[in-house]
């Protein structure tokens, strides 16, 4: 733990009380198959619970994809635009060696890591290179770079082409449609992995050194930080957990189109993490999830035009909550409670 | 006290187009010693001290730390082999913490900075020293305000405190008092000098105010169209005519 008196006290019972509300929020979902059997009166493996199980599951896939994406935006404070080269390559790889070469899922997890991190590492060392809008147009042309290889005749055979795959073989004990509940845990399993691996990297020394990168990158070099290696770091390991959440998405939708691999890809996980708050890790996920039961509350509600209505839902988040939900929140509570300094940690 | 030279620039020059910004300038800093480089606005004071610290790289011409030709080396380099800055312009991480702000320049030369699994929090060896700078440059009791809520006194302690606690041994301050209030500059001033006789670092100082450089510094280069007009002890220094007519006239009315 802590030693003593190396940090508030205040900090550390605000540290408590987020982990309370946090288990909270956990506890509730995963019990949540159970309390909406209750409240329907269906079982909690079909009908309506069922339902919404795959509205949220949908959600946990895209919490880690949001998250993943705004290590980069939030935290080392670098704008891409082709964050959906990782989460597409996610896709295709599950997909295809599911398909194909009929491998396990552990085969597959280290393989989506191994290819991710290699795409990360490499495209890292050109893209980091230059700075600011550039580096935002170069990862927007090597994820559409992908995007056309996806949709590319040429390949039709290993990729579908414009088609994409169907049908993915994915094994029978966590069928999606079958194992509803299994899959259910399984996501949500994944996404509180995620996010309890990124809280320790984001509140690490390397962590720390990152979120300097973004409030003054002259400055972090001139104290001796090498940010371009920092900023690598940030960008493999962004780039990464946007593969996993890809290959879980693949697991799910039990297809690969090459619509994963497009701009809008990208753009959603922009959307998500400014709805959410950029620069904390339950933001961004919070974002999904908003943007995930919004966008099927309005398609219910207003038809094919809901995009219209959640443009206009959008544009009221961002000029009432310029920090989006939970930054807006945290800056609300650092401001109404005087004596409560902001604390050092990030959540 | 120690004639070593610690920092050396030979015919360094930098020119922006057809400006010659920096012209040649030969510069010898003795290890320990605070020498301060004084010129009007447009000397080519902050200039030279982008190319020593790595921020610009010269048209022409090298620098030398302890005899090694550094010319061209990235900040971060330069930062590890002993040379820190501060900027004239405050250079902070305007959304951390001041304890924060001061805890990253510690750790950045501890051996700690790529240790992904750790909370940062434990290394508290950090977390002390960086209390103890905070001390130091008397913005105790301020460690939980976000840096940017300082005021722009404060501001300038923080950026030295920066500086300080990434430990280097050659700090190159450029005008560590700029925009401050009269009344605070004597307690920066106090800190800086204070430094030096304790720590036996080097300092290379750019100041405006004239007072203050003539009472602290022991050597003075006088830097005039981005070269050198003179150099010496500040006696000399006050004592050149040529000096004197192009610089210290004018300082002289402005100071009074």
């Amino acid at each position: 733990m802590v030693e003593p008196g190396t940090l508030d006290v205040r900090a550390k019972q605000a540290t408590r009380r987020w982990n309370l509300q946090g288990l909270m929020v956990v506890l509730f979902l995963a019990l949540f198959p159970f309390l909406a059997s209750l409240v329907t009166g269906e079982p909690p493996d079909a009908g309506r619970p069922k339902f919404w199980q795959g509205l949220l599951i949908q959600a946990y896939i895209f919490a880690v994809y949001a998250l993943s994406y705004d290590i980069l935006m939030g935290y080392t404070g670098i704008l891409s635009f082709g964050h959906a080269m990782f989460f597409g390559t996610g896709v295709y790889a599950t997909a295809m060696l599911l398909k194909h070469a009929e491998w396990g899922l552990g085969q597959i997890f280290l393989a989506v890591l191994l290819i991710t991190f290699v795409q990360g590492v490499l495209f890292g060392l050109v893209s980091l290179r230059v700075k600011g809008v550039y580096f935002a147009m170069v990862t927007l042309a090597f994820a559409e770079a992908f995007y056309i290889l996806s949709e590319a005749t040429d390949f039709r055979r290993w990729t579908g082409a414009e088609d994409g795959l169907h049908g993915i073989p994915v094994p029978d004990f966590i069928n999606p449609t079958d194992q509803r509940l299994r899959f259910y845990y399984l996501a949500l399993g994944f996404a509180l992995i995620v996010y309890l691996i990124a809280r320790r990297v984001v509140n690490s020394p390397t962590g720390r050194v990152i979120v300097a990168i973004r409030e003054n990158e002259t400055r972090a070099a001139t104290l001796g930080y090498n940010t371009f290696a920092y900023k690598l770091i940030a960008f493999v390991f962004s780039g990464v957990l946007a593969g996993l959440a890809g290959m879980v998405h693949a697991l799910w939708n039990l297809n690969a189109s090459p619509a994963v691999l497009s701009v809008n890809t990208t753009i959603n996980a922009l959307l998500m993490t400014i709805i959410g708050g950029a620069g904390t890790l339950v933001g961004p996920m919070l974002g999904a999830g908003v943007l995930q039961l919004l966008g099927y509350v309005l398609s219910r509600t207003f038809g094919p035009r809901w995009p219209l209505v959640f443009g206009v839902v959008f544009i009221l988040i961002v000029l009432f909550l310029p920090y989006g939900i939970v930054g807006t929140w945290n800056r609300w509570r650092a401001h109404s409670s005087t004596k409560d300094k902001p604390s050092l940690s990030s959540k | 006290m120690t004639q070593e030279i610690i920092l050396e620039t030979r015919d360094l020059a930098k020119h922006f187009g057809g400006l010659k910004a920096v012209g040649g300038v030969n510069l010898r800093v003795r290890a320990g010693s605070l020498h301060a480089i004084i010129g009007p606005n447009g000397a080519g004071k902050t200039t030279l001290f982008n190319l020593i610290s790595g921020h610009l790289k010269p048209t022409r011409g090298q620098v030398f730390l302890r005899g090694q030709d550094v010319t061209g080396l990235p900040p971060h380099r330069l930062a590890h082999m002993g040379l820190g800055r501060s900027f004239q312009i405050t250079n902070i991480f305007p959304n951390l913490t001041v304890l924060e702000n001061v805890r990253l320049a510690v750790q950045a030369r501890g051996p700690d900075n790529f240790k992904l699994w750790h909370d940062y929090r434990r290394f508290s060896r950090y977390i002390s020293r960086a209390r103890e700078v905070i001390e130091y440059v008397s913005l105790k009791g301020k460690e939980h305000l976000l840096a940017s809520a300082l005021s722009h006194g404060d501001k300038r302690k923080l950026e030295l405190a920066i500086l300080l606690a990434s430990d280097p041994d050659i700090l190159l301050l450029d005008e560590p008092t700029a925009g401050m209030a009269s009344e605070d500059v004597p307690e920066l001033m106090r800190i800086v000098e204070h430094i030096r006789q304790t720590t036996g670092k080097t300092i290379l100082l750019v100041e405006h105010n004239m007072d203050v450089v003539m009472r602290v510094s022991e050597r003075i280069t006088v830097m005039h169209r981005g070269r050198v007009l003179a150099e010496g002890t500040p006696q000399e220094i006050a004592a050149n005519e040529a000096v004197q007519e192009a610089y210290l006239g004018s300082w002289g009315t402005r100071t009074g």
